[in-house]
């Protein structure tokens, strides 16, 4: 991953032929990659980052996968060991996979680009932002394999991760862990917000940004306010387990059940941190493979600035079964329903831009019907969920586990993908193999599917997460979930291949190489871009 | 290179599928019981069998929404469908241009709408015959530990005994593994029971999936559910909210017996049970003898 944009633009005849590079050395390894400013190197750092942890916390899924495979396993070895690989697995999936590859990666990549500016507004903060998660991957790791590890899993609950119950000091790298990833995503949320407002091109009004940059905005200002939430309440749990206050423990008068409302107020929005960037991407992929422009823009924009609003107010449907009154479990219900319809609203519009389109099925193509098809069935049992009465008897068993990784498995990382592909061109310059993006995709379309759409049944029949072992009714489902893991894992492997090919190809793309379709910034530049993207500021219509 | 794919694909199912069955001859040990049990059944596919009124409204409106969900999941899909096949570079060559198309932006935000309407209005009579957990015949304080449940019987004095799960290596014939206990909670049936439910240490999670039932153990808090059980048999729940090393071993397991029986119960459990006990007791702590001995349900 790390070879993408370097060496050619010094060839490239489209922008350096009069300027140079404006009196620029080319950097040397570690000034370029170690001491980072340029907004694409830092991009690049992101979605390695993102593949390293994705890896990581894959294997740690095949592992729990494994153990799942029959009743009565011991693939892993005690309860604390499982305990620490589905916390780890947790955190490392959202913090360190979704979020650098969609935010870091993508929308430091091409949210300059898309609105004309030279980079981003803080290059220097930016590096920080980057390396602040390169810490805070080290500490979860630590977490991982200090002692007994983590063990509270990813929603870090006390009392379980207090100083009595998760004595070693594991839980508070991984306390730390969140602290230095929160941080590097307030960094870059604050980045991310002073570039797009400011750094615009002239002619690039706020109603002309692509979707891509509305989401990576809305996305911004959700992390601007939920991350401090979140902070405050990792800051508690660490005093209570080291230097003696009692926010959540009952007998100094303290709440656990507080620190569910601080952690949700926080992991709702997180959950549209996660989706909102990928909306913007399918959106672009869409638009580019029908050949037609976004179909509703406005409709679109704003329904990821309600989406994030509303995403505010509903954090206690994670709650519905914990202590909250009848009344308050009314109120959740019906505002966590209402964020469907501008949910609907961005599915209905992207069929409308696909209607009357001239529909080219590319691989990132693929990957975005993959991702409207199985977001809108995650949305369906999240409706399911969001009913209060029917939470009582499937909250935290694994229709809930189905449910959200259909929108994050199935979802947001097949709109990672998406983007992947329909990207990689202007990032490495190189393409990718047509055939094997394909085979990556079904093979992974199958896996994942086979993988989660059988735990519905196992949530339906009872079955709770976070569940090493099991009854012996469970074992059907959970085989076939598991051979469906093993596919997923294998697609990986072809994924790898692609990364292979693309690197060592020879062949060279042209600025606009997805064609008519493409309408952006970023299709102006040269494949791969230039180090400095516009060497005159581009004026937009 | 695609054919050695699709054989390592093949050899992974067949291997896997090969192991399954062999291990599938031993499955399902309910179905010897005579008497009622209520348990999960391999390759279910849907909810429990109702066990209480509560769990059968969770079912009657689970259908409902899903129905509704499945109808837009399918018309969704099939929208796409259409489109991908009507609308793809082969057949159609030139694009279109609109952009904007004011009656359908319309229709597609007062339909999901009003669908919702339609759903929340039985949601939410649903959540309030939850919470009315009033004029209980009897109460049942249900206290979590690590990694056992505590059952107080708040109306009969001293009733207030531990139930660990029998472990795999201590099984009966009849028990179910992983969800058998040694002490189970036993209730009259058809009497409104209520559940107090708290923990001693760290959360816990009382589900009781065949009657609908769940709410979190918090420590310092006292959360309430209840049920009426019209059958009599034998019910299973679990723990659902981590809880440390063994929180896939505090299952929870409910016989509901006729009033006779469980007044003869009461009897023998105040002369068997250890009462008041909160230092943990290993897993393996004795069963107790005979104690369903002549009553209606056998284990």
């Amino acid at each position: 991953m790390s070879s993408t944009t370097h060496d050619d633009h010094a060839h490239n005849d489209h922008t350096h032929d009069a300027h140079g590079d404006h009196g620029h050395a080319k950097p040397g390894f570690v000034r370029r990659w170690l001491m980072s400013t340029n907004h694409k190197d830092i991009g690049t750092l992101y979605i390695t980052s993102a593949v390293i942890a994705g890896c990581v916390g894959g294997i740690l899924s095949m592992l729990m996968r494994a153990q799942l495979m029959y009743p009565h396993n011991h693939i892993i070895s005690s309860g604390t060991e499982w305990n620490a690989i589905i916390t780890a697995h947790g955190l490392i999936m959202i913090f360190w996979m979704v979020m650098p590859a969609l935010i870091g990666g993508f929308g430091n990549w091409f949210v300059p680009m898309m609105i004309g500016a030279p980079d981003m507004a803080f290059p220097r903060l930016n590096n920080m932002s980057f390396w602040f998660l390169v810490m805070g991957f080290i500490f979860v790791m630590l977490g991982l394999l200090i002692g007994d590890g983590t063990g509270a899993g990813w929603t870090i609950y006390p009392p379980l991760d207090n100083a009595r119950y998760s004595p070693g000091i594991a839980t508070d790298f991984s306390l730390f862990s969140l602290h230095l990833a929160g941080i590097s995503s307030l960094l870059g949320a604050i980045n991310f917000i002073a570039t797009i407002l400011n750094m615009r091109a002239p002619g690039m009004t706020m109603h002309k940004m692509p979707l891509f940059v509305w989401a990576i905005l809305v996305t911004a200002f959700l992390l601007l306010l939920a991350i401090p939430v979140l902070a405050g309440a990792v800051t508690m749990l660490i005093m209570d387990r080291n230097f003696g206050t009692s926010f959540f423990e009952p007998a100094g008068g303290g709440d656990p059940v507080l620190f569910q409302h601080l952690f949700w107020f926080f992991g709702h929005p997180e959950v549209y941190i996660m989706i909102l960037p990928a909306f913007g991407v399918i959106s672009h992929v869409v638009s580019t493979f029908s050949k037609k422009p976004i179909f509703g823009y406005l409709g679109m924009a704003y329904a990821m600035v309600i989406i994030g609003f509303v995403g505010f107010v509903v954090w206690a449907h994670h709650m519905f079964v914990s202590a909250i009154s009848t009344d308050s479990r009314v109120y959740f219900e019906v505002a966590t329903l209402v964020i469907a319809v501008p949910t609907g609203i961005k599915i209905f519009s992207w069929i409308a831009t696909m209607w009357g389109g001239s529909i080219e099925f590319k691989t990132p193509m693929l990957w975005a019907i993959g991702f409207i098809f199985l977001f809108v069935i995650g949305g369906a049992t999240g409706v399911v969920l969001a009913n209060a009465g029917l939470d009582q008897e499937l909250h935290n068993d694994y229709f809930l586990i189905a449910h959200f990784h259909y929108v994050l498995s199935l979802g947001a990382v097949f709109a990672i993908f998406a983007g992947f592909y329909y990207w990689i061109g202007k990032m490495s310059g190189h393409p990718y193999p047509e055939f094997w993006g394909k085979v990556h995709f079904w093979t992974t379309f199958i896996g994942v599917n086979l993988t989660f759409f059988p735990q519905h049944f196992l949530g339906l029949a009872g079955m709770p997460r976070r569940y090493p072992d099991y009854p012996d009714a469970f074992a059907g489902w959970n085989f076939v979930s598991s051979v469906g893991a093993m596919i997923s894992g294998a697609s990986t492997a072809v994924f790898f291949y692609i990364l292979y090919r693309i690197f060592t190809s020879k062949e060279k793309l042209a600025d606009n190489y997805w064609g008519e379709g493409a309408t952006t910034l970023e299709w102006a530049v040269p494949s791969p871009a230039p180090h400095h993207t516009f060497e005159d500021v581009p004026v937009i219509q | 290179m695609k054919r050695v794919f699709g054989w390592a694909l093949g050899i992974i199912l067949l291997v896997g599928l090969g192991g399954h069955a062999a291990f599938a001859q031993t499955a399902d040990p309910t179905a010897a019981a005579d008497a009622y049990v209520n348990a999960p059944r391999n390759w279910q596919m849907w909810l429990p069998v109702p066990g209480s009124p509560m769990e059968a409204r969770i079912d009657w409106l689970m259908k409902y929404v899903l129905w509704i969900m499945t109808a837009i999941v399918v018309f969704v899909g099939g929208l796409m469908a259409f489109v991908l096949f009507r609308f793809n570079a082969g057949k159609n060559k030139t694009p279109a241009h609109f952009t904007h198309n004011t009656l359908v932006e319309v229709v597609w935000i007062v339909i999901p709408t009003l669908l919702l309407a339609v759903i929340i209005v039985p949601s939410i009579s649903l959540i309030y015959y939850e919470a009315d957990d009033a004029n209980p015949y009897m109460t049942i304080t249900a206290t979590g530990h690590q990694w056992y449940w505590e059952y107080k019987y708040d109306s009969v004095p001293g009733l207030d005994y531990t139930s660990y799960m029998v472990p795999d290596d201590k099984l009966q014939p009849g028990d179910i593994r992983r969800l058998s206990v040694d002490h189970p909670i036993v209730v009259p049936v058809g009497k409104k029971i209520k559940f107090e439910i708290t923990s001693s240490d760290v959360l816990h999670g009382f589900y009781l999936p065949s009657l609908g039932v769940q709410r979190y153990a918090v420590p310092g808090t006292m959360l309430t559910s209840w049920t009426t059980i019209p059958k009599i048999g034998t019910y299973y729940g679990e723990c659902n909210q981590i809880c440390g090393v063994n929180h896939d071993a505090m299952p929870i397991e409910i016989k509901a017996v006729s009033m006779e029986d469980y007044q003869a119960w009461i009897k023998v459990a105040q002369a068997n049970y250890v009462m008041n006990s909160y230092t943990p007791h290993p897993l393996s702590s004795p069963l107790p003898v005979n104690e369903f001995a002549g009553l209606a349900v056998t284990k």
